[in-house]
């Protein structure tokens, strides 16, 4: 039998008249329908496989037992276990040791990377270039030390770092608080001196004297500086703040000293070997 | 099927269909927010969390005041990425005390959950002063102006109470030490026993390394706390989360 078209005319109507406009009654189309029913079927099998319904002290845990925390653990914990021998291993080679492994040099130089890109390039720059402040460590004036041990120490405690009780820690004096204004314009062109920068050579002999009574215990008797208490070399072309005559003045008369943080406890134990390892291989490492 | 032809009395009727389309929002709005107000596993137990320091809601208004809000985030969503980079995923007991809270919808910057204690003072100066003087790349505005801004205790008393008003459990001691507090983090030579007693383990520093208090000291106060109370070794993951 040949299935008859319905027209319009076949439909019926709801009833309801507005301004003469009436509306037809057509059932939905079957497509449509069944994609409802399958959606709310489809619901409903969803809040029993997944955590849903909240009860008295939880919700639902759901047949299939997932968590979203759950599933974070689990996933860096696959990564961690695809890891493991590699960093068991670096955890047992001493530091001197790592470099001559090519695996886990390249193990610890890639991790150490990733360390360095999401904790340290902030301060130091994401070359290790460092800013005005923020030592550059792709050179080697180190100012509390740039073997490996050193740098460990210094990732480990920090500098001036509070909270940590091993942390490197040293002051300079406020000279502004010790010294007379005159007095520190000396000084500053006998720094300025050490460092071959423009300076006035009388007012830098009158500081020499001053820089032999103030600072030498920290910074060496020819500025060569002082790693056991992190007092920089002033002997040399590289200036960790400025060499501008202004700034010199700026730091004798108030001083100023950078903080690092911390990173034991923040960081896993073979992240601090990885990062050590990265920064020392960057080129200034001794 | 009688009651799906009624449909013309709620139809005909603007007042009926609007009573009868809240029942229906209400509905839906009792079965998703109602749960989380009893539910034993909404908020985590741990330790360490406290109400913010006077100095760090200070810090805090002015973090709003300035909008950072609408470019960084403060909520480590639970995935490995965001875990290895930011650090633990943020829990909702760690937004217990914000009101309102700073979890933000947008990251042209990085997250800021977990920003406490991973940078020195000295660098969030600088940087707030010229972003691009330590991070090249940066887009963010400069906010050199909060370090010429002196702040004082006025009003802080009121700040206080406000929040206790919406439900931060301030003691009434906390309350009355507000202004004291309130000078106290930024002066290491201050008498701040009393500041940590009552908070935690709240942070003393001259944080902006300025004679005077500025908004540059409770900004950093503020920053410098975020994501560092929580005693992660008191947090056991609930299975069902």
């Amino acid at each position: 039998m040949k299935k008859q078209k319905l027209t319009d005319e076949d439909y019926p109507t709801t009833g309801h008249v507005w301004d003469g406009i009436r509306e037809y009654d057509k059932p939905m189309p079957r497509w449509w329908l069944i994609t409802l029913y399958l959606t709310i079927i489809w619901g409903i099998g969803y809040t029993i496989a997944y955590p849903a319904w909240p009860l008295i002290s939880g919700a639902t845990p759901g047949l299939l037992g997932y968590s979203t925390r759950g599933e974070v653990a689990e996933e860096i914990s696959a990564v961690n276990a695809l890891n493991a021998d590699i960093e068991a291993k670096l955890l047992a080679t001493p530091m001197e040791d790592v470099a001559a492994d090519p695996d886990l040099a390249r193990f610890a130089s890639a991790g150490g990377s990733a360390v360095f890109r999401t904790y340290c390039a902030q301060c130091h720059g994401s070359g290790a270039q460092g800013f005005k402040g923020y030592p550059n460590l792709q050179d080697d004036d180190w100012l509390w030390g740039g073997d490996l041990t050193a740098l460990e120490t210094t990732i480990r405690h920090g500098i001036r770092f509070e909270t940590d009780d091993d942390t490197r820690y040293s002051e300079m004096p406020k000279f502004g608080e010790i010294l007379e204004h005159e007095e520190i314009e000396h000084l500053t062109d006998y720094v300025l001196s050490l460092g071959s920068k423009d300076h006035d050579t009388i007012s830098a002999e009158h500081g020499a004297a001053l820089f032999a009574e103030n600072c030498t215990d920290c910074h060496g008797e020819n500025g060569e500086g002082d790693r056991e208490q992190g007092a920089p070399k002033l002997a040399d072309a590289l200036w960790l703040f400025s060499s501008d005559r202004e700034e010199v003045t700026k730091t004798i008369t108030f001083s100023r000293f950078g903080v690092m943080p911390a990173w034991q406890g923040r960081i896993s134990e073979a992240q601090i070997k990885q990062v050590t390892f990265y920064v020392h291989q960057l080129g200034g490492g001794e | 099927m009688s009651i799906f032809n009624k449909h013309k009395i709620i139809e005909t009727n603007a007042t009926l269909l609007l009573v009868c389309s809240l029942l229906v929002v209400t509905v839906g709005g009792i079965v998703e927010i109602a749960p989380l107000f009893y539910l034993e596993n909404t908020i985590e137990k741990v330790k360490g969390m406290r109400p913010y320091t006077p100095l760090e809601l200070k810090g805090r208004d002015l973090y709003m005041r300035e909008g950072c809000y609408t470019c960084h985030s403060q909520m480590i969503r639970p995935m490995r990425d965001e875990v290895e980079r930011y650090g633990h995923y943020s829990l909702a007991v760690e937004s217990i005390y914000d009101h309102p809270f700073q979890w933000g919808s947008k990251r042209t910057g990085p997250d800021l959950a977990r920003v406490g204690a991973r940078y020195s003072d000295e660098w969030h100066v600088d940087h707030l002063v010229d972003p691009r003087a330590v991070v090249p790349e940066s887009i963010m505005p400069k906010y050199g102006f909060m370090l010429d801004r002196k702040i004082n205790s006025d009003g802080i008393e009121a700040l206080v109470k406000t929040h206790r008003a919406v439900g931060v459990p301030y003691s009434d001691e906390m309350i009355e030490n507000a202004a004291l507090d309130f000078d106290a983090q930024a002066d290491p030579d201050s008498d701040y026993d009393g500041l940590q007693e009552r908070y935690g383990k709240a942070q003393v520093r001259n944080f902006d390394g300025q004679k005077a208090l500025t908004e540059m000291d409770a900004l950093i106060a503020y920053l410098q706390m975020l994501g560092t109370l929580v005693d992660f070794s008191t947090f056991e993951p609930d299975a069902s989360r």
